[in-house]
């Protein structure tokens, strides 16, 4: 559904991505990890044209993504993002937050996107929160509704870019449960995260990026358990036993 | 002090005239400057080099020429190429194009001062450029902007007063034309002075409003 093809991603000088081949079918679960300034967050971005690349292929089933061409705006309709620091809309209501884009760029009949954004709302666990904006939530319950709308986008695909990141640990459960939900539910899910057990857990597939190029990548357990790449052994000695 | 209470009673009347006229004046160069600000702050932010440098380069070009002499150019030297304006009108255009510069400035400051981020979420819902701007960007930007829209409202109701350089009987002019006619300078400036203030003052109240607000956030 999602390909890459040797995409390669520059800011000025520094090339950050060199040369990234990679697929997501349908329904799969694919997380990315690897440390930080590695180039995963900028994949999540070249898949959905909020940046621009250099060289090689970007499509979504059969769709290139060109972040310049009026394509772009159905390619955006049909994969979601959600963000590490959730980038709702501090002066719109938690539902007017997800009935935003059915309302304006599906132009969905109001009371339809009304009925289905409190529907969303519910299914991410904050029916009673629709009314409320955004900085009277807590960090978890704005990454909710960020997901929520994200989905009321109907979307083919969600990509996550470190969607727990930002959160207080406290609050990192019920954001994971509800992708949890969304990965059972059969969603087509890229997620970047530092969250290991939701990616064994989860992920179909992991895919460990470092240096701008996917270093070794495999089935979420087999990677995880038991990394054949010394760079993916290092990092994730580190991450799973920092002291 | 009795002198200036009668006095005051005598000219009140007619400086009420030239404050209906310094009402208008300023309403319309400011209705003017507002629009104009946002379509120049809106070419700047848009993107498009070529707007974005005409938009700056006529925000330098308004900027650094005086309002009297841009009121001079309307009202003396538009008749020469086939345009002639009323004094009225050559103020509002004269006052709305010179204040348009700096609301322009206000707006583009508001503008970027939204988080990119919110730009990214409404591009990844799939809104344009246009649609982002109405729905996320302005709303957003209107409550930065709105304290220092305030400090123009007042600044251009005090230099509506250079209306009065091309004969708006306004109420700088109104107050002149009484002072010279019966030499009671101290009782009529006085008077022009309080009338100014007294419309200044609710809108100083209005920006410390749209101030603590804007600090609420």
């Amino acid at each position: 559904m999602i390909e890459l093809k040797d995409v390669h991603k520059s800011f000025g000088r520094v090339e950050v991505l060199k040369g990234i081949t990679a697929s997501v079918q349908k329904g799969e679960v694919v997380c990315i990890i690897g440390p930080s300034g590695s180039g995963k967050s900028t994949i999540l971005r070249c898949i959905n044209g909020l940046e621009s690349y250099d060289r090689g292929e970007i499509s979504i089933e059969g769709l290139k993504v060109d972040r310049d061409a009026p394509s772009i705006v159905n390619i955006r309709t049909q994969v979601s993002m959600v963000f590490q620091r959730f980038n709702l809309f501090p002066h719109r209501t938690a539902l007017e937050n997800v009935i935003e884009g059915p309302l304006f760029v599906k132009k969905e009949p109001r009371a339809q996107a009304f009925e289905r954004g409190r529907a969303l709302l519910a299914r991410v666990g904050l029916a009673e929160k629709a009314d409320v904006h955004p900085p009277q939530l807590s960090g978890g319950q704005q990454q909710r509704v960020a997901i929520a709308r994200a989905l009321a986008m109907q979307p083919k695909a969600i990509l996550f870019d470190e969607p727990t990141s930002a959160l207080d640990p406290e609050l990192v459960g019920d954001v994971l449960g509800v992708m949890r939900k969304l990965a059972d539910e059969g969603m087509t899910m890229v997620v970047v995260t530092h969250e290991m057990g939701f990616a064994r857990d989860v992920a179909d597939r992991v895919l460990f990026i470092d240096g701008g190029v996917i270093v070794e990548q495999g089935p979420a357990k087999a990677l995880l358990n038991q990394p054949q790449h010394p760079r993916t052994q290092d990092f994730l000695r580190r991450v799973l036993h920092p002291l | 002090m009795k002198g200036f209470w009668h006095d005051a009673a005598d000219f009140f009347p007619i400086l009420m005239n030239g404050v209906a006229l310094t009402i208008v004046v300023t309403i319309g160069s400011l209705l003017l400057s507002t629009v104009l600000g946002l379509i120049w702050a809106m070419m700047r932010v848009s993107g498009i080099k070529a707007l974005s440098m005409l938009s700056a380069s006529l925000i330098n070009v308004i900027r650094g020429i005086p309002i009297i002499v841009l009121l001079f150019y309307l009202y003396f030297v538009m008749p020469d190429l086939g345009v002639t304006l009323s004094a009225l009108q050559a103020a509002i255009l004269g006052l709305g194009i010179a204040y348009s510069a700096y609301q322009a400035e206000n707006f583009r400051a508001g503008i970027e001062a939204i988080d990119k981020g919110q730009i990214e979420a409404a591009q990844s819902i799939g809104m344009g450029w246009w649609l982002t701007m109405r729905r996320v960007v302005l709303p957003q930007a209107v409550r930065i902007v709105l304290p220092p829209y305030g400090n123009v409202m007042i600044m251009m109701l005090k230099d509506s007063s250079q209306a009065s350089t091309i004969t708006v009987a306004e109420l700088a002019l109104q107050g002149k034309l009484i002072a010279s006619s019966t030499f009671k300078n101290t009782s009529v400036f006085t008077l022009v002075a309080l009338m100014y203030l007294t419309m200044s003052i609710p809108l100083i109240l209005l920006v410390r409003h749209f101030e603590k607000r804007a600090g609420k956030r």
